[in-house]
């Protein structure tokens, strides 16, 4: 692929310092505000995991009350998804997807800096609900009525949040459908984009679909508690389980909003550092559509318990066991392009092959949860934070990391420090497993999830993960010195540090210039 | 290089299935019941089932990480593509899917079989505690957290059950099939006991059935499985399975205590609420 890329006089951002960044079109500027911002949030809802763990050390350790315990695990399960995972992505989005078409810059500039200057206030009404009377919302992320009903103003405030972050995502999505649509170069057929734009094409088209849907659940929520309707109070005709229907088809989908893009990612980083094509590109799109497509027909898999009759059970059964052959022709995909290649393990290649094995395993305890009766056994119990802490820490979480030291010299035109990077991936590898794999155990053994106390029988199993996880957010701060070290300087990373890297962006110098391809670049 | 990447993952599984299946429990109760024994059987298929996909997949990957890396001078080969590879891999799981799905069914029916159960329980779901009523015989009781208060607040040595005993447990009889018809009055509980393979979240408003057997006389202790407020984890669940003669002897029980009860009962409950009647109960059934 050949590029040009062009320089005009007024190459730099128009306004200096905190100006700059507030009144900011540019789809790199943004990218980095996402970015940053997933960052800072990754450490706030973190530390609130961090306390949990403590909380969680020792059964009867009062460090705070069980209220409190509660709120904390929804606002660490709230702000990981939206204000961790999610941002993160459309940071990277923001990024990668005009320099990987081709596109001067996003579709809709001045949208693209609302959508981002929304999620901090919808971060600081979160926050604030710590101080409200009542505290923050204690419902869990899932906010089951009729308990979400009860709660004290903190809810309204996670509503609103929710409302805000939606409205954010929604306008993300649009943007990035169409500029895949639309700003592609001459010749960059949709056949031709790399994976990670096919996947966020897909994933723009789910968020666009579902959250809505989450919108819709909230503000019904909203009614209940302040404007007299019955929508989930069976006393006025209403039905609690209906809003479970309405929240995991959103839900759903929303898992795999999270861990689509980190496809995408993976999907890049292993044939360059393969030093071969990525095997089975077609196969990988298909993969993703039918994923996606199919994300629509599970979300009952969440309900098990609920009682549904048998034919919705089996229903929900077979749909979800069926999701797990494109997932898993994925994963073949992945191996197969790393089989005879020429492998080189710098830190997003260790990342990238960490995920492959972790995200396998959360798949596995996916398929074990998958079968209806079991998951009658384990549902609400500590296996299911297992399965999906396999899938969003080692697989969303690790994917974003992974992106981060494979882009980063690009971004910053410097190289991270190669050490660091090997010290965070292999810390962060074996403190996530001996955090989450024993809970397998402990939810195998019976023990409840989202409680604050718990029977002497899970005692050593317990302390085993909260010293463990207590590593496991130190070792972060390696990330966050890894991150800030090279934004600051380095080695200097010409324009391609990754030989085996080819797609566009690789083509640009090292740090982009501030606007790229103003002239079309042609495909050949 | 090959022998430390294989020493390394030795012993990371070591860490993380040998070491612990020495120390702790790492699989499902022993089953008490007949679901919880196909539960107990479906489980360990899907575990034969990943392990065998693992070991391909991940043998593979192994074999790719020692032998062709760049540092020992691999070459990269240049193909990208190979239809019939992938047909086979999209039919292969699907077809081992199909074999799990085939038990799964089976079970997924036995559980929803509430027909010719000997004996119909309503529970009811409150924060935070349960009400068990037995409809033929007029027999209703809250089933409280009894352990004390000082041990919740760290203020004495916990007991070997903290947390995971009531004051009035549901009493049922060994080998006959016990349904389970699940309510609640306020928020979304559930209602789970590891051992006896039966979970059913709590509805208000509506009423969901379910059902048990208990192979043999035991106390099984389970917990309330969604969040239902400040009080979740201090909700456990004792069921005391006991033969069909001792049960009838505790029927008798319950329903003469009843009758002697039930005037103390009710000045007490008009004076002091009802806390005070499953306090009385408490006493009289310990
Ligand atoms: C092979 C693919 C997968 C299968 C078969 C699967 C299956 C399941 C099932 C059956 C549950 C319900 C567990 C329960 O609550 O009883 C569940 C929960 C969950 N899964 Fe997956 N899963 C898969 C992949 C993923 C992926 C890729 C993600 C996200 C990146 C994910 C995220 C979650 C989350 C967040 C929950 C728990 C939600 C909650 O209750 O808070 N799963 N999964
Ligand atoms: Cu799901
Ligand atoms: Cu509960």
């Amino acid at each position: 692929m050949e590029a040009v890329a062009s320089h005009d006089e007024h190459a730099g951002p128009h306004a200096r310092g905190l100006v700059r960044w507030i009144t900011t079109t540019n789809h790199k500027d943004i990218g980095t505000l996402y970015l940053c911002f997933s960052l800072v949030m990754f450490f706030i809802a973190g530390f609130f995991a961090m306390l949990i763990r403590a909380e969680l050390f020792e059964p009867g350790a009062r460090l705070f009350s069980p209220a409190l315990y509660n709120q904390f695990v929804t606002m660490h399960g709230l702000m990981m998804i939206f204000g961790v995972i999610m941002p993160a992505f459309v940071g990277f989005a923001n990024w990668q997807i005009p320099l990987m078409i081709g596109a001067p810059d996003m579709a809709f500039p001045r949208m693209n800096n609302w959508s981002f200057w929304l999620l901090p206030f919808a971060a600081l009404l979160m926050i604030g609900e710590f101080f409200v009377p009542g505290g923050a919302a204690a419902t869990g992320w899932t906010m089951y009525p009729p308990l979400s009903v009860e709660m004290g103003p903190g809810m309204d405030m996670t509503i609103f949040a929710i409302h805000i972050l939606g409205i954010s995502s929604i306008m993300g999505a649009i943007n990035i459908i169409t500029t895949i649509l639309n700003l592609r170069a001459p010749g960059m057929t949709l056949m031709k984009m790399p994976l990670f734009v096919w996947t966020w094409l897909i994933t723009a088209y789910l968020l666009v679909a579902v959250m809505p849907v989450l919108a819709g659940a909230v503000t019904m929520v909203l009614a209940d508690r302040h404007f007299g309707t019955h929508f989930f109070n069976a006393a006025g005709g209403g039905d609690p389980i209906m809003f479970q229907h309405i929240f995991w088809f959103f839900g759903h989908p929303e898992v795999y909003i999270m861990i689509l893009p980190a496809f995408g990612i993976i999907s890049e980083i292993i044939p360059t550092f393969s030093r071969k094509p990525l095997f089975g590109y077609a196969s990988m799109v298909y993969a993703t559509a039918s994923i996606a497509t199919l994300s629509f027909v599970v979300w009952g898999h969440h309900m098990f318990t609920v009682g549904f009759p048998a034919s919705g059970q089996l229903f929900f059964m077979y749909a979800t066991m069926l999701i797990a052959v494109p997932t898993g022709v994925k994963i073949f995909n992945w191996v197969a392009t790393m089989w005879r290649g020429s492998l080189s393990f710098e830190t997003p290649m260790l990342f990238a092959i960490g995920f492959v094995l972790m995200f396998t395993i959360g798949g596995f305890s996916g398929l074990v949860l998958a079968v209806t009766p079991v998951d009658i056994q384990l549902h609400g119990t500590y296996y299911v934070v297992a399965h999906f802490h396999y899938v969003l820490f080692s697989g969303a979480a690790m994917a974003i990391m992974a992106g981060i030291y494979y882009w980063l010299p690009k971004w910053t035109g410097h190289m991270y420090d190669e050490t660091l990077g090997k010290w965070h991936f292999w810390l962060t590898t074996i403190f996530f497993n001996l955090t989450f794999f024993p809970m397998h155990f402990l939810g195998l053994a019976g023990m409840p999830r989202r409680v604050a106390d718990y029977a002497l029988q899970y005692t050593t199993l317990n302390q085993v993960v909260s010293i463990a996880a207590f590593g496991l957010g130190l070792s972060q701060l390696i990330f966050l010195y890894a991150i800030v070290k090279c934004i600051r300087g380095g080695v200097p990373a010409g324009d391609r540090p990754w030989e085996g890297a080819t797609s566009l962006e690789w083509t640009l110098p090292s740090p982009p210039p501030y606007h790229t391809f103003e002239t079309e670049p042609v495909i050949s | 290089m090959r022998k430390t990447v294989s020493g390394a993952l030795c012993l990371l599984f070591g860490i993380l299935v040998w070491a612990p299946a020495r120390a702790f429990e790492i699989n499902l109760k022993p089953p008490a019941s007949p679901i919880a024994e196909q539960i107990y059987g479906l489980h360990i298929m899907v575990l034969w089932v990943c392990l065998g996909i693992f070991i391909v997949v991940f043998g593979a990957m192994l074999y790719a990480i020692v032998n062709h890396r760049k540092s020992v001078g691999h070459k990269p080969a240049l193909f990208h593509e190979n239809l019939a590879l992938e047909v086979v891999w999209t039919i292969i799981p699907f077809l081992i899917l199909a074999g799990m799905a085939y038990p799964a069914t089976r079970t997924v029916l036995a559980m929803k079989n509430t027909a010719g159960s000997a004996l119909s329980i309503e529970v009811t779901g409150y924060q935070w505690k349960w009400q068990y009523t037995y409809l033929p015989y007029g027999i209703s009781f809250f089933s409280t957290l009894s352990t004390p208060p000082a041990q919740l607040a760290d203020l004495a040595p916990k007991n070997r059950h903290y947390l995971e005993q009531v004051d009035h447990p549901m009493v049922v009889p060994t080998g006959e099939k016990i349904r389970l018809l699940v309510t609640s009055a306020d928020v979304v509980h559930s209602w789970f006991v590891p051992a006896l393979g039966v979970k059913q979240d709590a509805f208000p408003g509506f009423i969901k059935a379910t059902w048990f057997e208990a192979d043999a006389p035991g106390v099984y202790r389970g917990y309330c499985t969604e969040l239902c407020g400040k009080g979740h984890a201090f909700m456990p669940i004792v069921v005391d399975a006991v033969t069909p003669a001792q049960f009838a002897a505790w029927v008798a029980a319950e329903q003469r205590g009843k009758k002697t009860a039930a005037t103390a009962a009710a000045k007490a409950q008009a004076s002091r609420g009802h806390r005070t009647l499953t306090a009385s109960r408490a006493a009289r059934s310990s």
